[in-house]
């Protein structure tokens, strides 16, 4: 079958509008079939045949189960990220219904972020004081900096949504 | 949580329609069929909301039946009298808003 590869970045606060392309690609006639670092994989659809939805999770069996039960289809797990996809004609396809689980879903993003970047401010500092390795440490500095950064866009996200918290569900 | 001061939409329906024994999907249908179409659980977060509640021991699962691999649920004593807690409260709710803003 005809299959085509795209190659794209996008940065971890960014996963709406990653969502919103995956989306806007099913709509042109080609729906996501997996996934790989930086890399999307595609055969053809129906325009507007399936909707497509991404979250972060951790691996868990019986939650693929559970969605399958619902008519959505499991793509590929790209790191911690798993994509889905689900014929539009069973019905809207969401993975987050209320404020309280999308809330949810952005501390568990905050989560593996801290983790990540924590580790790579540790290495940079304890690197760059090291003269021999200390240009690997700035690497580790940078990419630590980074993520302290997507942590601040993704708490950003969450802010908003617990100011509407207390009014609204 | 003792003092209970409000459920979610989401956590008031789902104890609501597990007083019958159901699996995961079989909620979302019945909710969706209770609210006439408006309340949509997404499976994400029914998934999160059944953990937490099993956690809390308002819903239990049922012992699986050997071929099925669906999970049933259903409503606990205790789920049962937060449900009714709710219930009450949201009659208030209702009466108070009747009261002041007459009957539409």
């Amino acid at each position: 079958m005809e299959r085509k590869t795209i190659r794209k970045w996008f940065w971890v606060w960014e996963f709406e509008k990653e969502e919103a392309w995956l989306n806007a690609m099913a709509q042109s006639g080609w729906v996501l079939d997996g996934v790989g670092f930086c890399k999307y994989h595609f055969i053809p659809c129906e325009p507007g045949e399936y909707t497509v939805r991404l979250e972060m999770r951790d691996h868990d069996e019986g939650y693929l189960a559970f969605m399958r039960e619902t008519g959505a289809e499991y793509v590929g797990r790209m790191a911690k990220w798993i994509f889905f996809r689900k014929k539009a004609a069973e019905g809207p396809f969401d993975i987050f219904s209320d404020i309280d689980s999308r809330i949810a879903h952005l501390n568990q993003i905050g989560k593996m972020l801290t983790a990540v970047g924590v580790a790579n401010l540790a290495i940079g500092l304890g690197n760059s004081l090291n003269a021999p390795v200390a240009s690997l440490g700035s690497i580790n500095l940078l990419v630590g900096s980074l993520l302290t950064y997507a942590l601040g866009r993704i708490h950003g996200k969450k802010e908003k949504l617990e100011r509407d918290r207390m009014l609204m569900e | 949580m003792n003092e209970i001061t409000a459920l979610t939409e989401s956590t008031y329906y789902i104890l609501l329609v597990l007083h019958t024994p159901r699996h995961g999907y079989g909620i979302m249908q019945e909710v969706e069929h209770l609210s006439a179409g408006r309340v949509r659980l997404a499976a994400g977060t029914l998934y999160g909301a059944l953990t937490s509640l099993c956690d809390k021991g308002w819903i239990v699962p049922l012992p699986s039946v050997e071929d099925s691999r669906r999970k049933e649920y259903r409503l606990t004593e205790i789920g049962l009298s937060v449900l009714q807690n709710e219930l009450s409260r949201l009659r208030q709710l209702v009466e108070n808003g009747i009261s002041i803003l007459g009957e539409e």
